[in-house]
């Protein structure tokens, strides 16, 4: 058994698990920080960025001014975004038999591995994960197509030219395997192949069964428990107790695992999300109320939900009840519909409220009452009817394409405004980096609901697995906080660490595998008691394996042959007499030695009286 | 022999009141609890006492399964859980389980309220009974104990309809509920994979009719209605709140779209607004089209249908009133039916299965004159027409269930006792099994034939895949040698060694000598060498040893040569082998004869 690691980031698996003569994708996270090295998309033409230098090597050796930009002192690709894929070349992704998505954002880079790879395979995930990953992937492909770029750079990715380059452009690595977005049509091939499954819905396939369990993270998150008979691996991803609006994790069902394969922990284990929550309302108020806009740069799914449930509340307390929001997306009207139809994926508060009927989410309410609206994007009706100060909601939360990169060169010029980060995956200071020098205020309030290395440690107390297998950050401190013990696991035994390319063999000691006897074979069996409780029937019947699945049944052969040779372990009661006895029968002249744990036959070569004597025994061995 | 028993307690050779107990793998489980629309008695219910004569039933019943929110499925739940007694689980998926206690709260008021009875369940008695209930999930697997599991399956007939397969050990059990094969206008196909239960419990309310095709009958339905419209009728069309009303609105809100018509549509009672909320919050339980479009244009946003009031009723001119309930048995529609009843410009339209005993039931019978309360006599003047609207799955539909999920038994319920007749011979023939039909209160015996799952130690399973061969034959039969060992609830099979060294036994050795006499002059040794390169010449694949002291190995067979001192020359050949090996030594030995 083995764990191919094709993605290093520990938000954004992708492994590849050998099982059992089945092989099965552990997600396919993209990462989408490799677009932080690129030039924002702006959707109207935008001077600042038209006028940026280009980039000429110092002394003047390497030009590539028509590739790289300067901003800022720091230097961006001008091209369209590009993102870093999973690992292609560990292992023939054709021979991928099946791919368990856990959530919404760990299925981004399903496109490039379903399409063009000769996967033939079936992809499974939850109703929930499937329409609001389709809706998050049409809006990345929007969002690129939208603004589409005539030139692809590819000059500086060269190894030699890229050594010349500054940082952190230097120390990009993999450059060569980034990839541009994908198109709607491969959107929609890859999507097809998606199978359906429910929360405890147990598939198989052959001798390996697959179960996803709710993870409490996302709409239809779910973790997934990959096991036979005797050997158990839960895959934890993107888990999380805190209660917000999808339905609790669940835990028990990961006991009794042999290895635990964990991923998607909090990203920000340092902020805590109630309290991150509390600043976003506070500092929102702050800039409204001195007359500036709000800007959040968020994902059309998720904690947006939240974040408009915790607002409905907080704006009417706080005053400003009078405050439009915008959610400006091509997908945020069909995200706020369907979080609205899946009740049975919801916290059970939410879940309850469909019984009256009453819509889950108080969202529906703010659109009703006209305070939040949602547009497609920034053209259109939204230029005509957007009233300041206001706070508006859109991504992409890199802030290198999507509506976000309007709003950024419209307010960034003042310190009236304020941006706010809610989305943990990509550093602020980075991704404010092409809009220097920026007068607009920035906020961090990173929102990261996922585990956190105290709540992992009681978990793994709890759930007891005999191996644990995680990226290799969590085995150490970060970076930056290299005192911070507390901020990495430690257990034992200690964690198997993986890294971007690694192949791990997985320990299981596996002892038994499951066999059916079929009825009439079971039927014919005659157990008899050797001791009080335990019974013993010798079995000797037609194997046939198929699948992985193994089958016994009533072999045809005549009786002898079916008694086989087992038929001795009755002799252990064999307390006759004739111990250390001699028979010796003269007119055959055969010799019958009988010994307390062995009978030797000596005769002539007569085979119907050999035959005959040892049926005999035998049949008397049985009696006994 | 294990076997899995069946007992109507309702819907044997009869449609109302469902109410299967089965029993499996030494567990109870109640499908459906339903009443009966045709009786105002103690027939309306479930006869409850089989399981118990007194007492409650909770120690009897491992759970209860509901299939969907029609009364006829659940309208005895409250009765059974808080009057009879019942605290156990109660399993039903989420749009059921939402909708039930609306439906059951409408029930009771017609009988409480309207008819004036007592003794019936209370509203606060509908709500304990729905904190019982446990949602369940598409294909999600609920373990109910240990041992007992159940998964939901898409049964399509209403909002939430589900079919239910229900799991011991490998025994199992399906039931279908009420269920249809056909998407209609707002709900998908019943849909099961190929699981092969040892049971399949199903429905057969059209089990003789092979309906036409659906958009025909549409068709039908929206030129009746236009015709008596544009004649300045009145059409009434008595309908269950939730489910066939949803589907027949959409149809005539295309229509009246399309036509552009005016006359006005209502729908009875106040519960469309809410009905129509519950079909939009539980979207995905739709058909395809609906779930895909629904973000753009929800299917139960209706412009043309509006809420209707009582005096509505004696307004002048052409209108379509959808009223509850279905069967013309009590409220609303039924006095509607009797205000439309004498003219013969009126239709009413029945779009499902009406039980005996109802008014509906004894219109569709042609009947002309209706004896209402009060010994009055009701003539009925109007137009009635049936169209089968309701969506159970036809002969054929139910033919393709059996197909899909492969059933070893079939067993029919829900249906009448001669139509089943007809579709039980029809099945026995397509697919040789056993079909049954059990009247209420009869029990059905189904013998199982389960495999015992063991637990087979990998190394002899190794072993024995080993001896068949590389991989590519693996597929290939291997005879195997095994002990069985029993203990603590648990099944192991391992190699008999490993059985003997576990139990602490010691193996008896059955060993065989045999005497083989030939002539040779020469030595003992040297014959000992010719037996050796004989051997190793036709025994080629075999590992043989000539061993120093006076010995021939041929795997585990000694061969040993000895000499009389009278008789050189008379060789005394020794072959030694143990019971074991008995087998192959059979043929090495005529080998060495030759």
């Amino acid at each position: 058994m083995k764990l191919y690691c094709l993605s290093g980031h520990p938000t954004l698996p992708c492994n590849v698990l050998k099982f059992k003569s089945t092989t099965i994708m552990l997600d396919c996270g993209l990462d989408t920080t490799a677009a932080l090295y690129f030039l924002p998309l702006p959707l109207v033409h935008s001077p600042r960025l038209s006028k940026l230098p280009g980039w000429v090597s110092k002394d003047g050796a390497v030009n590539l001014e028509k590739e790289l930009k300067e901003c800022s002192g720091r230097v961006f690709v001008d091209s369209q975004p590009e993102f870093c894929l999973p690992e292609k070349e560990l292992l023939d992704l054709s021979t991928i038999d099946v791919i368990l998505i856990s959530n919404y954002h760990c299925m981004m880079a399903l496109p490039y591995i379903t399409e063009h790879t000769g996967f033939t395979g079936t992809v499974y995930a939850t109703e929930p994960t499937l329409q609001i990953g389709r809706l998050l992937m049409e809006e990345l492909v929007t969002f690129m197509e939208r603004v589409p770029k005539a030139q692809a750079a590819t000059c500086w990715k060269n190894k030699e030219i890229q050594r010349l380059l500054p940082g952190p452009l230097k120390d990009a690595v993999d450059v060569w395997s980034w990839r541009k977005c994908y198109s709607v049509q491969e959107v929609n091939s890859a999507l097809s192949k998606v199978q359906l499954v429910g929360y405890s819905q147990k598939e198989l396939f052959g001798a390996v069964q697959v179960t996803p369990l709710s993870s409490g993270y996302s709409l239809g998150s779910s973790n997934w428990i990959i096991q036979s008979h005797y050997e158990k691996v839960s895959y934890v991803s993107g888990s999380s107790l805190l209660t917000t609006h999808p339905q609790p994790m669940e835990q028990s069902s990961l006991k009794n695992s042999d290895v635990l394969i964990l991923t998607g922990l909090t990203q920000i284990p340092t902020a805590n999300p109630d309290g991150m929550l509390g600043e976003f309302c506070s500092n929102l108020a702050m800039t409204i109320r001195a007359g500036g806009n709000v800007l959040v740069p968020c994902y059309s799914s998720g904690v947006i939900y939240d974040l408009l449930e915790c607002l409905y509340q907080f704006m009417d307390s706080a005053n400003l009840g009078s405050t439009p929001f915008y959610f400006i997306s091509p997908v945020a009207n069909s995200s706020l519909e369907f979080s609205q139809i899946f009740a049975e994926w919801l916290c059970q508060n939410k879940q309850s409220k469909v019984y009256l009927p009453e819509p889950p989410f108080p969202h529906a309410e703010l659109i009703q009452t006209n305070k939040l609206k949602h547009y497609p994007s920034i053209h259109g009706d939204f230029s005509s009817e957007f009233r300041q100060p206001c706070v508006v909601f859109t991504g992409h939360p890199s802030l290198r394409f999507g509506d976000v990169v309007h709003f950024m060169e419209l307010w960034g010029k003042s310190s009236l405004n304020t941006i706010i980060f809610t989305e943990p995956d990509f550093s602020y200071l980075d991704a404010l980096a092409p809009y220097q020098p920026l007068a607009m205020k920035c906020v961090y309030c990173p929102i990261d609901t996922r585990l956190n290395f105290h709540q992992v440690s009681k978990l793994l107390k709890d759930i007891q697995p005999l191996h644990v297998v995680c990226p290799e950050p969590y085995t150490q401190p970060p970076p930056a906080q290299p005192h911070r013990s507390d901020l990495m696991l430690e257990l034992q035994p200690p964690p198997m660490a993986y890294r971007r390319c690694s192949v791990l063999g997985l320990p299981f000691r596996r002892r038994y595998e499951r066999i059916h006897l079929l009825p009439e074979l079971a039927r014919s069996l005659v157990p008899s008691e050797i001791k009080a409780g335990v019974s013993v029937a010798t079995v000797s019947a037609v194997l046939q394996s198929k699948d992985n699945k193994h089958v016994l049944q009533v072999s045809e052969c005549s009786v002898h042959d079916s008694l086989g040779n087992t038929e001795c372990l009755k002799c252990m009661i064999f307390t006759s007499e004739l111990y250390g006895h001699i028979l010796h029968l003269q007119t055959e002249d055969v010799l019958i030695q009988l010994e307390e744990d062995a009978t030797h036959i000596i005769c002539d070569n007569n085979e119907p009286l050999r035959t005959a004597l040892r049926d005999l025994v035998l049949r008397f061995l049985q009696k006994l | 022999m294990p076997d899995i028993k069946v007992t109507p307690l309702g819907a044997g050779q009869d449609v109302g009141r469902s109410c299967i107990l089965v029993s499996i793998g030494g567990k109870n489980i109640m499908l459906d609890c339903g009443m009966h629309m045709g009786y105002n008695d103690d027939r309306r219910f479930p006869d409850f006492s089989y399981i118990t004569q007194n007492g409650r039933l909770t120690e009897f019943l491992d759970c209860v399964i509901i299939s969907h929110f029609h009364l006829d499925h659940c309208g005895a739940l409250p009765y059974m859980s808080e009057m009879v007694g019942y605290d156990g689980p109660i399993y039903m998926t989420h749009p059921t389980k939402a909708i039930c206690p609306i439906l059951l709260e409408d029930f009771r008021k017609i009988t409480v309220d309207k008819k004036g009875e007592t003794n019936f369940f209370t509203s606060q008695m509908i709500k304990d009974c729905m904190k019982k209930v446990v949602p369940l999930n598409l294909h999600q697997t609920v373990q109910v104990d240990e041992e007992l599991e159940i998964k939901a399956y898409y049964a399509g007939h209403v909002l939430g309809a589900a079919m239910v397969q229900i799991k011991v050990g490998s025994e199992s059990v399906v039931y279908t509920g009420d269920y249809n094969m056909t998407p209609d206008r707002h709900l998908g196909a019943a849909w099961i994979d190929k699981c092969r239960p040892d049971l399949l419990i199903s429905e057969s309310t059209y089990a003789t009719t092979i309906r036409d095709s659906k958009r025909c009958r549409e068709r039908d339905f929206l030129k009746k209605v236009h015709e008596t419209v544009e004649r300045g009728g009145k059409v009434l069309i008595p309908v269950f709140a939730l489910g066939r009303a949803q589907e027949l609105c959409i149809l005539l809100e295309t229509f009246w779209e399309r036509m552009n018509l005016k006359a006005p549509i209502y729908f009875s009672t106040g519960l469309t607004e809410k009905a129509n909320h519950y079909y939009k919050l539980f979207i995905t339980w739709t058909n395809q089209k609906i779930r895909k479009t629904f973000v753009q244009r929800n299917m139960f946003e209706f412009k043309h249908i509006k809420a209707f009031d009582r005096s509505y009723a004696d307004n002048p001119g052409p209108m379509v009133v959808f009223a509850t309930p279905g069967m013309l048995h009590a409220g609303q529609s039924l006095l509607i039916f009797k205000k439309w009843a004498g003219n013969e410009k009126n239709m009413v339209i029945m779009p499902g299965y009406c039980v005996q005993g109802t008014v509906g039931h004894k219109i569709l019978n042609g009947q002309k004159k209706l004896e209402m309360e009060g010994r009055a006599t009701l003539d009925v003047k109007l137009q009635v027409e049936y169209m089968s609207f309701s969506a159970h799955a036809d002969a054929k539909g139910i033919m393709q269930l059996i197909r899909m999920a492969e059933p070893r038994n079939m067993l029919l319920v829900h249906g009448e006792a001669k139509k089943m007749e007809f579709l039980k011979d029809k099945i026995e023939q397509e697919f040789s099994i056993s079909c049954y039909m059990p009247a209420n209160g009869e029990t059905t015996s189904i013998v199982t034939n389960p495999s015992v799952p063991v637990d087979i130690s990998l190394n002899l399973l190794k072993r024995e895949m080993a001896l068949g061969g590389p991989l590519p034959d693996a597929k290939r039969p291997r005879t195997m040698h095994g002990t069985l060992i029993m203990k603590d609830n648990s099944l192991r099979l391992v190699s008999p060694e490993q059985a003997l060294k576990e139990l602490g036994l010691s193996e008896h050795q059955l060993r065989f000598t045999c005497r083989v006499q030939l002539h040779d002059p020469h030595s003992d040794n040297d014959t000992l060498g010719r037996i050796y390169t004989h051997l190793k010449s036709v025994l080629k694949t075999y590992s043989i040893q000539h061993v120093p002291d006076g010995t021939v190995i041929v795997e585990s067979i000694v061969i040993k040569v000895t000499s009389s001192a009278e008789e050189p020359n008379l060789k005394v050949i020794l072959l030694s082998w143990s019971y074991q090996t008995a087998d192959s030594t059979a043929t090495k030995k005529k080998k060495i004869q030759l």
